[in-house]
């Protein structure tokens, strides 16, 4: 059986699944480094939580459990929950110093 | 079946599903446009052709061949992408809609159904949360402060409403049992009107909580204030010219046409007729499978009807008031309705 | 090989018989890439509408593969909550605060020295993990879906306490947007 045909029928493994995850969380790792925007910054640990969720739903899939589901569930509630504080705070910083860059927001800096 | 024939099937579905729809829009215009004539003591268009019936395709020329102006302000990707965001979302969420009775076609396909989804309402609900994109961004990207004005009221009132929509649903489904929207409507099939959700289902609050929340949901009359002309210009569509503004009207009254689809599904019994099994069925093979359509469309109709009826009669509402009645009102009627529906189901 | 008599895609209630290996095998490398392209575009995007926009991407093909996954409550609870509400709040505030382009730094010193040595050595790490890990099985389109019913069991009997104990975060989360984003007597003594 040759490679390609073998791929055509077999199943997808498991482990693409996780290394897309891994990629996606090591991009959101990249994205929360380089960024500097506040709000992108933000969006960078979105990323990163989706990416943790990936490999829950692929663990609950691989050991046939609804509790990793609901654990990404919890997820997603936590990080609504995230979203909501974490952007009044983003318009509280945008009224006091009127600008989202990380660099310039350094009051707290040594 | 091999995939090249399912995939055949289902574009051939997709394909007949999709002329319909936009055929359905066209003429949902000119049944608005007479209709709101009449309640206004005029003709509406009665030129081009019998009736005034070939309208629409003149309506379609028209927007194709006027001037498509771009100004140089936008922020042009964005711009040119969110009419296509809004039409696409609003004709995407009739797929998993069945119209007729689940008559099963070649190869185990449905013949009245794109997809039978076992998420069906929550796959709706997604897609109408996605098309809030199409009106945010081209509120923004326009760059001008009516249609961002627009927009942004646009945003807030589709989310403060998709929370009292989806909850009214919340009943329906503890009913059923299920979130297919097959499922749902056979649960309604077998004593008629009786059995329907909105009377024999007793869940008349919550058909009333829907509507409100659908008329918000769609930006309409007496809910309007996206596009507020007396004050906001057009909202969110004022650099819209041409067939991205067509775009943006036509995705209105595919959601008008979705949202009527789905208070059929859930509560007015789907494509089951009202005497229920009164009236014997036909053995002709043609009208058992046509009748459930017409039983459908004729529902859908109805609700159409009963949205330009209120755009007739209603005037528009304060932005404060909306945001007062939704969530001072419909929100915990919502939870109340829920409430009871369980007790009732519980203690039956 | 390509007739395999009674698969079932997920979210498709009836048996539908189609070679399901290709269908998977498509439907994740489309997917996986749009969220790989996705990811890359937030990253490379310098304007934080575009960025927003491509996560939002993201989510949404991450979506597709729940469902492949067999988790299709999960699936639409991730285009509905992520997509339709989280991210709609991002652009909401992008658009409201009218936030410009970013100008480009490298960051700061410890961030070059230390983050990027660090990422490479997780993806590393996680990489050779994973690949070297064994019995990690395989999905396929045919292995059933988990219903909402099931999920909703497990989470109503077995997990209520933490079901209830989320609620009340959801609650103090509102109340602390509320209180943080309003405009109090404390904001102006900021000296804006």
């Amino acid at each position: 059986m040759t490679p390609a045909s073998h791929l055509l029928q077999q199943e997808i493994p498991l482990t693409w699944y996780l290394l897309l995850s891994a990629a996606l969380f090591s991009l959101g790792v990249i994205g929360f480094l380089i960024k500097r925007n506040l709000i992108t910054v933000f969006m960078s640990i979105e990323l990163m939580l989706n990416a943790v969720n990936l490999s829950f739903v692929t663990f609950a899939h691989q050991w046939h459990m609804v509790k990793g589901q609901i654990f990404v569930f919890f997820v997603m509630m936590v990080a609504a929950a995230e979203a909501a504080v974490g952007l009044a705070i983003i318009i509280a910083v945008f009224r006091a110093r009127t600008t989202l860059a990380v660099d310039r927001i350094d009051l707290m800096k040594l | 079946m091999t995939i090249l024939q399912f995939f055949l099937w289902s574009l051939l579905k997709v394909a007949v599903v999709t002329v319909v729809m936009l055929l359905g829009i066209a003429y949902t215009v000119l049944l608005e446009r007479k209709l709101v004539g009449r309640i206004q003591n005029r003709w509406g268009p009665s030129r081009v052709g019998p009736f005034g019936l070939l309208q629409p395709l003149v309506d379609g020329a028209k927007s194709f061949l006027k001037e498509d102006i771009i100004p140089t302000a936008v922020y042009r990707p964005l711009y040119l992408f969110a009419p296509i965001i809004a039409l696409g979302c609003a004709l995407i969420s009739i797929a998993v809609v069945p119209f007729g009775a689940p008559d099963v076609g070649p190869g185990g396909l449905h013949l009245f159904q794109i997809s039978d989804v076992n998420i069906g309402l929550l796959v709706i609900l997604g897609v109408t949360s996605i098309g809030v994109y199409g009106i945010a961004l081209a509120g923004w990207s326009s760059n001008n402060k009516y249609s961002l004005l627009g927009s942004l009221r646009s945003s807030a009132q589709l989310i403060s409403y998709e929370l009292a929509l989806g909850l009214s649903l919340v009943g329906v489904v503890l009913r059923a049992g299920s979130l297919n929207l097959r499922v749902i409507v056979e649960g309604q099939s077998s004593k008629g009107i009786l059995s329907w959700n909105i009377f024999g289902g007793l869940q008349f609050i919550a058909f009333f909580i829907y509507l409100m929340a659908a008329y918000a949901e769609t930006n309409r009359s007496p809910f309007d204030l996206p596009e507020a002309e007396s004050e906001l210009t057009a909202g969110y569509h004022t650099e819209y010219s041409s067939m991205k503004f067509a775009m943006f009207f036509m995705a209105e009254y595919a959601n008008m046409i979705t949202v009527g689809c789905v208070a059929t599904l859930l509560f007015l019994g789907g494509w089951t007729s009202p005497f229920g099994n009164l009236i014997p069925l036909p053995q002709n093979i043609v009208i058992h499978a046509l009748l459930p359509i017409f039983w459908f469309v004729l529902k859908v109709f109805s609700f159409l009807f009963l949205y330009v009826w209120v755009r007739g009669t209603l005037p528009r509402f304060r932005y404060d008031q909306l945001m007062n009645f939704g969530w001072r009102y419909l929100l915990p009627l919502a939870i109340l309705n829920i409430v009871g529906t369980s007790l009732w189901l519980a203690y039956r | 090989m390509l007739h395999e008599p009674s698969l079932s895609l997920p979210g498709f209630a009836p048996a539908l018989p189609v070679c399901d290996g290709t269908m998977h095998l498509i439907l994740f490398v489309l997917f996986a890439g749009l969220c790989l392209a996705g990811a890359i575009n937030l990253l490379l995007q310098s304007h934080p509408i575009n960025s927003a926009l491509s996560l939002i991407v993201v989510m949404t093909s991450l979506a597709v593969l729940y469902l492949l996954l067999g988790a299709e409550f999960l699936a639409a609870a991730q285009v509905i909550v992520y997509a339709g509400a989280i991210m709609v709040l991002f652009t909401f505030v992008v658009m409201l605060l009218n936030a410009g382009r970013e100008e480009r730094t490298l960051g700061s010193r410890v961030a070059r020295a230390v983050g990027f040595p660090a990422v490479v050595t997780i993806l590393g790490v996680l990489a050779t993990v994973i690949l070297r890990a064994q019995g990690l099985g395989s999905a396929s389109l045919h292995d059933g879906i988990t219903s909402t019913e099931e999920l909703s069991a497990v989470l109503f009997t077995k997990l209520l306490l933490p079901f209830e104990v989320t609620s009340v975060l959801i609650l103090i989360a509102i109340l602390g947007a509320v209180a943080l984003a309003r405009h109090g007597d404390g904001e102006r003594m900021d000296g804006k």
